[in-house]
């Protein structure tokens, strides 16, 4: 079921503001995800999820603490290395799908591939195809002001998967759409997890889109509160 | 890499068209300016060139009356002793490096043929005068030394007045009265058109100076000389010498001051030339600054723009965009917007360029260096300008940017 281990907080700390005012966003999490698991990520706001996912994705660093990524220190990197490991390993899904306006769904798909210097034609045939993974043939040339909220969440998707990455950093990202839209997102992200076993962290507030994952982690006040295997779902 | 980001670029350009538009509006009028301001102005110094080889290179003139003064050149105010035939014989005689020696005594005479008649300026002069002002014949013959010695009435004509009396006839040996004596038309001057003060070169009657002063001036005086240069003596050289002898036959004390005033044409047609050249400097600066304005502008928009997609900076960021990508693409955005303002610039202001050689009748003189300068110049301006907003948006927190509305 799940393989080696991925990602590690080794008493992460992260803190904000200085002396008084110092505020711990995340107070010394252990923490471990093996590749292949499906972490569903919850717990109030301000509990220092947000922080905890955003050293996850590479996109922040602990002021203490090791994180570990495939093994690499990535909590020391410099900017542009943790760039280069974004683009590498880690896909992003976002609440608000965050795709480039007035852009077609092909080439927001596309974009990652860019920074990764895919000449234009594999780059076109590598997100046709991610697209094709998320059931959005047919609709490529269409930008996102002329696609539904569901529609854009996958075009986000592929965006997220073309590169193949390890990881897939969720955030929210059933929040903006209704039940059935929910439920057919994270079919998707599930079938991508058991298809391609492709590592998926995810917060969410809902519990039934918790459900979805195999694993959920709770957090409160910068700690982890709770470890929790799902229940099989199906 | 670059080629996809001028892609990305122009997508940009493409989906903001108004705002890219009015980006543009700045450079476009910047760079129209400084190229129709530049392009008239070398025009202009080149026709000033030209009307002034027109009245000869190389060439003095010698007028009577004090160089400078009261009253202007020959001053009202002193009693000017009109230059004579010894004056033309000293030069004539003493005189080294000078190409060609003529006298030269003009006025404004009604010329009549037949029914037709014309106001027309006559010069009476000896057969050294085309030589000395570099004109030409198209047809016929100068006057000779005899001719001239003895005031014959004969006569070289210019194209307005063979086209007053005689259309696109042969003129030749045809008689025309001047004032109240006639002369035989023995040649046809070549075409000289318009000087650039719009004297009509063409309208000239050219009698033998002894006819001229006998039956047109009744005096025997010379208004001018005009003293040409050899190609090995330069006129600032020619200049003294002719000073000297003309204050010597003249009799003058050295106490005193010259009764005559020599002129320098080729010196005069260097300092107009580098009036228009200075004047083109000027304008072409002042057109620089709207230039400058052009750049504020891009950089004002381009601010605008980071702010406008820090989101999308975010996006680009979190999915492994290097600082240098961003920089890289707001930068590209920043020259190609100017460039293609700078290019349609270049356009709108050759047309101006063009549409004003057309009114003013100057020649259409476009330079390749100053073309490539704007086209330079405004995509400098997009990089100077363009790149402190670039670094503002390369700089930006991939997760502050994400979280911006």
């Amino acid at each position: 079921m799940s393989g080696s281990l991925l990602i590690t907080f080794d008493e992460v700390w992260k803190s904000y503001g200085q002396g008084e005012a110092t505020v711990h966003a995340l107070a010394g999490v252990d923490l471990a995800i093996r590749s292949s698991e499906f972490v569903a990520i919850m717990g109030p706001s301000g509990s220092g999820k947000s922080t905890a996912m955003n050293i996850i994705g590479c996109l922040d660093t602990p002021t203490a603490g090791t994180y570990s990524f495939m093994g690499i220190d990535a909590g020391r990197l410099d900017r542009n290395r943790r760039a280069m490991l974004r683009n590498l390993y880690v896909g992003f899904v976002f609440q608000g799908y965050n795709l480039l306006p007035r852009t077609t769904a092909v080439e927001n798909v596309e974009l990652p591939l860019i920074y990764r210097g895919v000449a234009a034609r594999e780059r076109h045939d590598l997100a046709m195809k991610a697209l094709t993974e998320v059931g959005l043939i047919g609709r490529e040339h269409h930008t996102p002001a002329e696609l539904s909220g569901g529609q854009q969440q996958r075009v986000a998707i592929a965006r997220a998967i073309v590169t193949r990455p390890t990881l897939l950093v969720a955030d929210e990202p059933t929040g903006n759409l209704d039940t059935a839209r929910t439920h057919e997102i994270m079919e998707l992200l599930t079938r991508l997890n058991t298809e391609l076993g492709l590592t998926i962290a995810m917060v969410t507030h809902e519990a039934d889109v918790a459900g979805y994952a195999e694993r959920t982690i709770r957090f409160l006040d910068g700690h982890v509160a709770s470890d929790t295997m799902n229940l099989e779902v199906v | 890499m670059i080629w996809e980001t001028v892609r990305l670029s122009l997508l940009s350009v493409r989906r903001n068209v108004l705002r890219s538009f009015l980006t543009l509006l700045g450079i476009v009028i910047g760079v129209a300016a400084v190229i129709a301001m530049l392009t008239i102005g070398s025009g202009t110094t080149e026709k000033v060139k030209a009307d002034i080889s027109k009245l000869g290179s190389n060439l003095l003139v010698v007028r009577s009356g004090r160089p400078a003064g009261p009253g202007g050149p020959g001053g009202l105010d002193q009693v000017v002793r009109p230059l004579a035939q010894k004056d033309l014989a000293a030069l004539v005689t003493h005189l080294s490096g000078a190409r060609a020696i003529s006298p030269a005594s003009q006025k404004q005479v009604r010329v009549i043929f037949g029914t037709e008649s014309l106001t027309s300026g006559v010069t009476g002069t000896d057969s050294a005068y085309l030589d000395a002002r570099d004109w030409k014949l198209v047809s016929g013959r100068p006057f000779s030394d005899s001719e001239a010695r003895s005031g014959t009435g004969v006569c070289l004509i210019g194209e307005t007045v063979r086209q007053q009396f005689f259309g696109a006839g042969d003129p030749e040996g045809e008689i025309i009265r001047v004032n109240r004596t006639s002369c035989k038309i023995i040649g046809l001057l070549e075409p000289k058109g318009y000087t650039g003060f719009g004297q009509d070169q063409d309208n000239v009657v050219l009698m033998p100076l002894a006819a001229y002063q006998r039956r047109i001036a009744g005096n025997r005086d010379i208004d001018s000389i005009y003293v040409a240069a050899d190609d090995r003596t330069p006129t600032t050289e020619l200049l003294p010498r002719v000073e000297d002898i003309l204050r010597d036959t003249r009799r003058i004390t050295p106490d005193r001051e010259d009764d005559f005033s020599i002129r320098d044409m080729t010196q005069i047609a260097d300092a107009m030339a580098s009036a228009t050249t200075t004047m083109t400097g000027m304008l072409g600066a002042v057109a620089g600054v709207s230039l400058l304005v052009g750049g504020i502008g891009i950089m004002n928009i381009m601010l605008v723009s980071v702010t406008e997609r820090t989101r999308e900076i975010g996006i680009r960021l979190a999915i492994g965009a290097h600082e240098k990508h961003i920089l890289i693409q707001f930068l590209v955005e920043a020259t190609v917007l100017s460039l293609l303002g700078g290019i349609i610039g270049i356009l709108i202001g050759l047309a101006l360029a063009g549409l004003a050689s057309l009114t003013l009748t100057i020649p259409f003189a476009p330079s390749p260096a100053v073309i490539l300068l704007a086209v330079g110049f405004s995509a400098l301006i997009g990089m100077v300008f363009g790149f402190f907003p670039a670094l503002r948006g390369a700089r930006l927190d991939p997760i502050d940017a994400l979280r911006h509305e």
